[in-house]
């Protein structure tokens, strides 16, 4: 394993590589590829943290609760609540905030506030050609040059492996209120979901979970009195779906780190247009492989988490990517409890697919930054 | 300003080149009378203007398609245009080049309601998207203050931004898809109806590229529920340094206002006798606006004016009405004009960690004095985007170029300060040559990687964004 503490090592160690390397963050994302372990954990620490300009810089290896502990202190957050998938994964380690982003890793809030993405400033990294280059800075508004920061987002080190990122933050907000409707199916918590986001009350999170007879969550989050007035005006507004009770507690983040799910050997993670969620549910649920799988859906029906049994996955596998191409979304394989030789990633359209793979060439012409991870 | 030298083989071809783009495109689509490409010659930056070869007016992304590919086959470059209102020089054409506008291009073609988006093509303008969708209680918040002009093409080529980013984000943050061209003509689908990349995120890095990497034609953007008021409040410093640290203290705080703009003494004074709102001679005044019910408004209105009140302000006016809040936005929203009245101006656009506001206000004050030129300032304070605008006399020998050095030394303090040369507007050809202040030539090379890809030959609008010495080469030059 390398652990390279400066982007001149880091550099050097890629410049240096002669095979396949697999960047690892803390190696909780559950995307584990062959190669020489090139850990990031050395280039760690928070460099400059202004809470008055809602800013931060830090090393990409720093651990996510570091981070977490930093912000805490002065009443302030990561908004777009990046999930950490250990309870499935089983993975050890502990969650980096390169590996955050690197994964785009995005939480409930997504649908009120933006995705990971939207909340990194900026980047350094170090290419497969052992170049360093950074993008984006340290202020909100920034359209000097192309954003190379959304492309890094997400891109899971295949470009070049972050080494410093700056990011954005939030205050936490004062006071939350969960509403809870039992007992709705997948379409009728689809509509009361997308009700609930197309009201003027800003909702933080709409969510469904399959289990347990069917819950359906909202919330809302700010000031004391605000919070009370919304979730009383939101609490009206879905009056026709059931009976809306306070749900007490916090179920969000079993709901953003899945350990309402902790059972799943397979774990996919679907994008669709929120309403299409309800009819992709029914078919999978149709197929032979897909009778027991359990399902969370969040975003308002717009994320659906899937899990099975390992014996299902290879079968289901292709049906949810079938299925979601039909449907004009994507899916992605993030974790099966034994290694499955199957595309991770949706595959592309052809002319998307050939931009993709020439920005590969061009950034790792080599091709040893977590080869074939992402095609 | 320096272009590259016009291709005469181009030039040449002119002929065959409006043949064949008539083959493929509608009666009057095809301009080529050099009377009327005029029109075309510059676009919101009126100091550099070139007319170009030919104009075209495509209706449809088949005809932009068909358009493309014969500029394609006959290397002729390419000027994607949206509604001309860049301030950047983004549309700024070379006399051997083809404008490409997408005005033609302004249908809504879906809205979603339940799924909360709308689909349209990217002639259309920015309000007309709010237009197409606000009786039903929504809207699109990207609010540039070109909006009832700007395309929503432009607003992806520059990812615009506006005065209520603070809280609603900038273009990339409400973009979902694109359908775009390729320089080659051919046609691909990014992003769509879901939220977040399947695959590597092409949408974040083509929003955002200045009409480099292709020709989009339509989008698929979020809408968002019309919140159920929203007012503003009005206060006044005697300090640039104190309304500063206000408006810090309140980020702290937790209050998360959806705009708080800033302005200075010399733009107060312009806009007084402009539009007479009514403000306060002091030497900085904030514009706060939040959103919310009634009583939400009053609840954060008095977390802010408590905060304001320990800055010690020479003013505090918060609105009671519909009437006053138009008064205490009005001000803000003729500043620009304002100015223009006083004299010719550039407009700036730098963007600085909010921290370091007082130390720049104070150094633009500085350079102000030694270039000898008025400056006066008014900006999205909350995110640090900076609007200096510099005063000058365009018909005084020598005085655009003082100004042009002025604000390349602006530009460079915001850099030193931890900032970025432009915000929201661009670099078009008007930045291009300070980029290496920002970034070194690695930086630069891995961005012009990309426009390697997506377009080889490097003929759309390629005489921006990146310094000319650095893609020369790439240019065939």
């Amino acid at each position: 394993m390398m652990r390279p503490d400066s982007d001149a090592q880091l550099a050097e160690a890629i410049r240096d590589a002669s095979g396949g390397l697999a960047v690892q963050g803390g190696g909780t994302r559950g995307m584990q590829v062959a190669g020489e372990v090139l850990s990031t954990r050395g280039l760690c620490g928070i460099s400059l943290y202004d809470p008055g300009a809602l800013t931060m810089v830090a090393g990409a290896g720093t651990p996510l609760t570091e981070i977490e502990a930093a912000l805490e202190a002065e009443g302030q957050m990561l908004a777009f609540e990046p999930y950490d998938l250990s309870v499935v994964t089983g993975a050890s380690g502990a969650s980096t905030i390169g590996g955050v982003f690197a994964s785009n890793a995005s939480g409930p809030r997504r649908v009120q506030v933006g995705a990971a993405r939207d909340f990194l400033l900026g980047v350094r990294f170090v290419d497969g050609a052992g170049r360093i280059v950074k993008n984006g800075g340290r202020v909100m508004k920034n359209v000097t040059g192309y954003d190379l920061v959304k492309l890094m987002a997400g891109a899971y080190g295949t470009l070049g492996v972050l080494s410093e990122v700056s990011l954005k933050t939030l205050p936490q907000p004062e006071a939350t209120a969960t509403l809870e409707i039992k007992g709705l199916d997948a379409t009728r918590a689809v509509a009361a979901m997308s009700a609930a986001m197309g009201t003027p009350y800003d909702v933080s999170a709409a969510a469904h979970l399959d289990a347990q007879g069917g819950r359906t969550f909202v919330r809302v989050e700010g000031f004391e009195d605000s919070v009370a007035y919304r979730a009383k005006a939101l609490r009206a507004a879905l009056h026709d779906y059931g009976a809306v009770v306070a749900c007490d507690g916090d179920i969000w983040a079993g709901l953003r780190d899945l350990s309402v799910m902790e059972d799943a050997q397979t774990l996919w993670r679907v994008a669709l247009r929120p309403s299409d969620a309800p009819k992709f549910l029914t078919q999978i649920r149709q197929l032979p492989d897909g009778a027991n799988a359990s399902a969370h859906m969040d975003w308002s029906g717009g994320r659906i988490w899937i899990g099975a049994p390992m014996a299902s996955a290879a079968g289901l596998h292709s049906a949810l990517q079938t299925l979601a191409a039909q449907m004009r979304g994507h899916v992605t394989l993030i974790h099966s409890a034994a290694p499955m030789d199957l595309p991770r990633f949706q595959p592309e359209s052809v002319g998307v697919a050939r931009l993709s793979a020439a920005l590969r060439r061009k950034f790792d012409p080599r091709g040893i930054l977590n080869a074939g991870l992402m095609g | 300003m320096q272009m590259p030298d016009v291709d005469p083989a181009v030039l040449a071809s002119k002929r065959d080149l409006v043949v064949r783009l008539r083959a493929v495109l509608p009666e009057g689509a095809v301009i080529d009378d050099p009377m009327e490409t005029r029109a075309y010659e510059c676009d919101a930056l009126t100091a550099y203007k070139c007319a170009p070869l030919v104009a075209i007016l495509p209706g449809t992304t088949a005809e932009v398609s068909a358009a493309l590919k014969i500029c394609h086959e006959m290397g002729v470059p390419v000027v994607p245009r949206g509604a001309g209102t860049s301030l950047a020089g983004g549309a700024l054409p070379t006399a051997d080049s083809v404008i490409l506008g997408v005005a033609r291009m302004n249908d809504v073609l879906e809205t979603d309601y339940a799924n909360r988006l709308i689909r349209v093509q990217t002639g259309r303008t920015n309000l007309s998207v709010t237009g197409a969708v606000e009786q039903d209680g929504f809207f699109y918040a990207p609010d540039p203050s070109s909006q009832l002009a700007c395309a929503i093409a432009g607003n992806i080529a520059m990812n615009s931004g506006g005065a209520h980013c603070l809280k609603y984000g900038v273009t990339t943050n409400n973009l979902m898809g694109v359908t775009m061209v390729m320089m080659d003509g051919e046609i691909i689908e990014i992003g769509g109806g879901y939220l977040d990349a399947g695959g590597l995120d092409l949408l974040g890095v083509i929003c955002g590229s200045e009409g480099q990497l292709g020709v989009v034609t339509e989008a698929t953007l979020r809408i968002l529920p019309k919140p159920e008021g929203a007012r503003p409040v009005l206060i006044g410093y005697d300090s640039n340094e104190v309304a500063g640290a206000c408006v810090s203290d309140i980020i702290k705080a937790g209050v998360l206002p959806v705009a708080i703009e800033f302005m200075d003494r010399p733009c107060i004074r312009a806009t007084e006798a402009f539009a007479k709102a009514g403000y306060p001679d002091c030497e900085a005044l904030l514009i706060i606006e939040v959103e919310g019910s009634e009583a939400e408004i009053d609840a954060q209105l008095a977390r802010i004016i408590e905060i304001a009140k320990r800055h010690n302000p020479v003013e505090l006016r918060e609105s009671k009405s519909a009437e006053e809040s138009a008064r205490i936005w009005l001000g803000r929203k003729s500043a620009f004009g304002a100015m223009g009245q006083i004299n010719d101006y550039m407009c700036l656009d730098g963007t600085i960690p909010v921290s370091e506001l007082p130390y720049v206000l104070r150094r633009i004050g500085e350079l102000s004095d030694q270039y000898g030129l008025g400056v006066g300032n008014v900006f999205h304070a909350g995110d640090g985007n900076m609007h200096p605008l510099i005063l000058f006399d365009a018909n005084k020998d020598g005085d655009l170029e003082k100004c042009e050095a002025m604000g390349a030394d602006i530009l460079k303090l915001c850099v030193e300060v931890g900032g970025c040369l432009t915000g929201e507007h661009g670099v078009g050809v008007e930045k291009r040559d300070l980029m290496g202040h920002q970034y070194s030539d690695a930086d630069l090379e891995a961005q012009m990687r990309i426009k390697d890809v997506f377009d080889p030959k490097w003929l759309l609008n390629s005489a921006k964004v990146f310094p000319l010495s650095a893609s020369d080469a790439r240019r065939g030059r």
